[in-house]
């Protein structure tokens, strides 16, 4: 099969050095009277055979054909090399039919994406129909209790489990967005030139730090300074894994993200709106809060929900700053969980993908994704209704 | 710095020179622009007339790169001054922008912005009173009368530019700036404010910068001619488009140059 594959490249590179020679031999050597440039149609013979031989080598390999895939896409490389090559006359548009491969390429790319979230979604669903037929689903998401048991007859309530997601991301926006949104109206109304190609770069650096790396500083540094400056000393207990820990840590992972999506928002906020309301004897200030916050508020709501998305997917932050102990308690100060952690714990180690124990992580999986599916969408319609306002 | 001018001007700018960065804009710019009168200022792109009306509400002050020196009054006092507040003063000289730019909330909030932020109005009676002298001041309180409380960009664009000439005559202004407020208009829309400039002229004293010079025939009673960042000659509206003194500006008004 490699071979034909060498084979069908070498019909590639072979049709691209000879199809223009033989445009211009057709033309009688003069190329203004072709339909195209003649390396259009060099151009159109490479297209011609690479396309089609990778598009049977991906479906041959997805369908399991195996023994005779190489000849068939050596069959298929020869009829393009041969129909590009000999349907080349003074009136073959090689220019058009070259676009239309190249937006083949594109539309096979856009189709990967979307086939590939499809697939999550069906393997997910399959799973988690599986742990349905074992397990009540009013029992997984009315219990309040979550203790797995691997010898069976555990209780997999999602409720702890959701709380502790839910608590943990909304410690973090409350952290983050105020901070995000006043470091991108500063960063986009009051900076100079200079400060803001400073700022904006350091700010976005913190968006390149690996989560894991942000567990670490919950654990050794944010944890035990909460536990012994608030924690401790308020009588809120003694754990330094907390809510509040990951909560914390998590708020500054996400401040770049919200800061940059609101400074882009902010920028794209028209500079007319703030020349009328300057021109009226509105201050800085004023201005910002009254007309440029407002016009650019969906587009904030927005980069705020996405913000919540991840926050609600995070993992590493979570098990490092605030435990692995499924609870449901108000205090910010005690350890907690959250859906991802769980859904790690239950698939590690020894695993015998038919219990419930496992399965359960499925359903997890699911029930997040279509959390943070519904904030995706939400957001996306609001940053739409945004759009619109000034076209 | 001299003693205040004895004259009855409105405005008087003395030796105004304005420079973006290396490019000097305006060069040594005299005027004395009178009260309750229309003056148009007129000439080809880039010759600084847009520049020199953003000097007499300080708007070039957003703009980091920009430096204005020599002196320009409003009824005596120096508004470069140290002590002015260039938010106080805008309050007192309206504008009005090339294009539109109504706010994106309801037409009653984008006249009522001003009046709010400046606390003109003691309640709601008063505020919507201000804002109803405003749009009819516009000439709009009849079309926008039944539609208040929709946004102000829902408008036509003739409809939206006179909303931003009653949102800038809510805050009680005593000079208007416009900056070619008709220049995004058809004719149409033009005529009509054109006529809300005549009507204008009776209450406040209106500095426009155009590119028609049949606009600026026809709306103004002074009018002042620049080329390439200088004031080449300022007069009676009839004297500059009938007997200019200047060759260059005969030039202009006449299509040879600009």
């Amino acid at each position: 099969m490699s071979v034909s594959l060498i084979l069908a490249l070498g019909l590639a590179v072979l049709g691209y050095v000879i199809a223009p020679r033989r445009a211009l031999a057709v033309a009688g050597g003069d190329a203004r009277t072709l339909a195209a440039l003649p390396r259009q149609y060099g151009l159109n013979a490479l297209l011609a055979v690479l396309v089609p031989s990778f598009a049977i080598l991906i479906a041959g390999t997805l369908a399991g054909a195996g023994a005779y895939l190489g000849w068939t896409i050596l069959v298929v490389a020869v009829v393009g090399f041969a129909g590009s090559l000999f349907k080349i006359t003074p009136d073959y548009r090689a220019r058009t039919h070259a676009e239309n491969w190249i937006k083949l390429i594109l539309i096979a790319a856009s189709v990967v994406a979307i086939l590939t979230t499809v697939g999550i979604v069906f393997s997910m669903l399959f799973e988690a129909r599986n742990f349905f037929s074992q397990y009540d689903w009013k029992d997984f998401f009315l219990s309040a209790e979550w203790s797995p048991n691997f010898r069976g007859n555990s209780s997999l309530g999602i409720l702890p489990l959701l709380w502790g997601t839910l608590y943990i991301s909304f410690i973090a926006l409350v952290f983050a967005v105020p901070i995000g949104l006043f470091a991108a109206i500063y960063l986009s109304e009051y900076a100079s030139r200079r400060m803001r190609s400073v700022t904006k770069p350091a700010i976005e650096i913190l968006a390149g730090i690996p989560t894991i790396v942000y567990g670490l500083f919950a654990l050794v540094t944010v944890g035990p300074f909460l536990r012994d400056y608030f924690a401790a000393p308020m009588g809120f207990g003694g754990s330094a894994s907390s809510v509040m820990t990951a909560g914390l840590v998590m708020g500054v992972m996400l401040i770049p993200f919200v800061s940059s999506l609101s400074d882009d928002i902010i920028n794209a906020v028209p500079q007319t709106m703030r020349d009328g309301s300057l021109a009226l004897g509105a201050t800085k200030s004023e201005t910002i809060r009254q007309v440029v916050i407002p016009a650019a508020l969906p587009g904030i709501v927005g980069a705020t929900l996405l913000a919540a998305s991840r926050a609600i997917g995070e993992t590493m932050i979570v098990v490092l700053g605030a435990g692995a102990a499924a609870r449901l308690s108000l205090n910010p100060f005690e350890a907690m969980t959250t859906v991802t952690v769980k859904i790690v714990s239950q698939l590690t180690g020894d695993t015998d993908f038919a219990s419930p124990e496992t399965l359960v992580a499925f359903a997890l999986g699911m029930t997040l994704f279509v959390i943070t599916l519904c904030l995706n969408v939400l957001a996306l319609l609001i940053v739409r209704k945004y759009r619109e306002q000034y076209e | 710095m001299k003693d205040t001018p004895m004259t009855n001007a409105k405005i008087s700018a003395k030796g105004v020179d304005v420079h973006y960065a290396d490019t000097h804009a305006i060069k040594d710019v005299n005027v004395e622009i009178a009260d309750k009168t229309v003056t148009a200022f007129i000439g080809p792109s880039g010759c600084g007339k847009s520049t020199f009306l953003r000097c007499i509400n300080r708007m070039n002050d957003t703009i980091d790169s920009c430096r204005v020196t020599g002196d320009i009054r409003i009824d005596g006092e120096d508004i470069y001054d140290a002590k002015v507040d260039p938010v106080q003063l805008r309050a007192k000289v309206g504008m009005v922008f090339q294009k539109p730019n109504p706010f994106p909330k309801s037409i009653y909030d984008n006249v009522a912005y001003g009046p709010k932020i400046h606390g003109l109005a003691r309640n709601k009676a008063e505020l919507d009173e201000i804002v109803e002298k405003s749009l009819r001041k516009a000439a709009l309180w009849n079309e926008a009368k039944d539609r208040l409380l929709s946004p102000g960009t829902g408008l036509s664009g003739g409809q939206q530019q006179r909303l931003c000439i009653a949102r800038a005559i809510a805050t009680a202004p005593e000079v208007l700036l416009m900056d070619e407020p008709c220049s995004a208009l058809d004719p149409i829309a033009t005529a009509q404010v054109e006529e809300l400039i005549d009507e204008l002229q009776k209450s406040f004293c209106v500095v426009i910068v155009t590119h028609s010079m049949q606009q600026a025939a026809r709306v103004s009673q002074k009018t002042a001619f620049f080329h390439l960042g200088s004031l080449v000659e300022y007069d009676d509206t009839d004297k500059i488009f009938t007997n200019p003194e200047d060759p260059r500006t005969e030039s202009y008004i006449s299509g040879r140059i600009g």
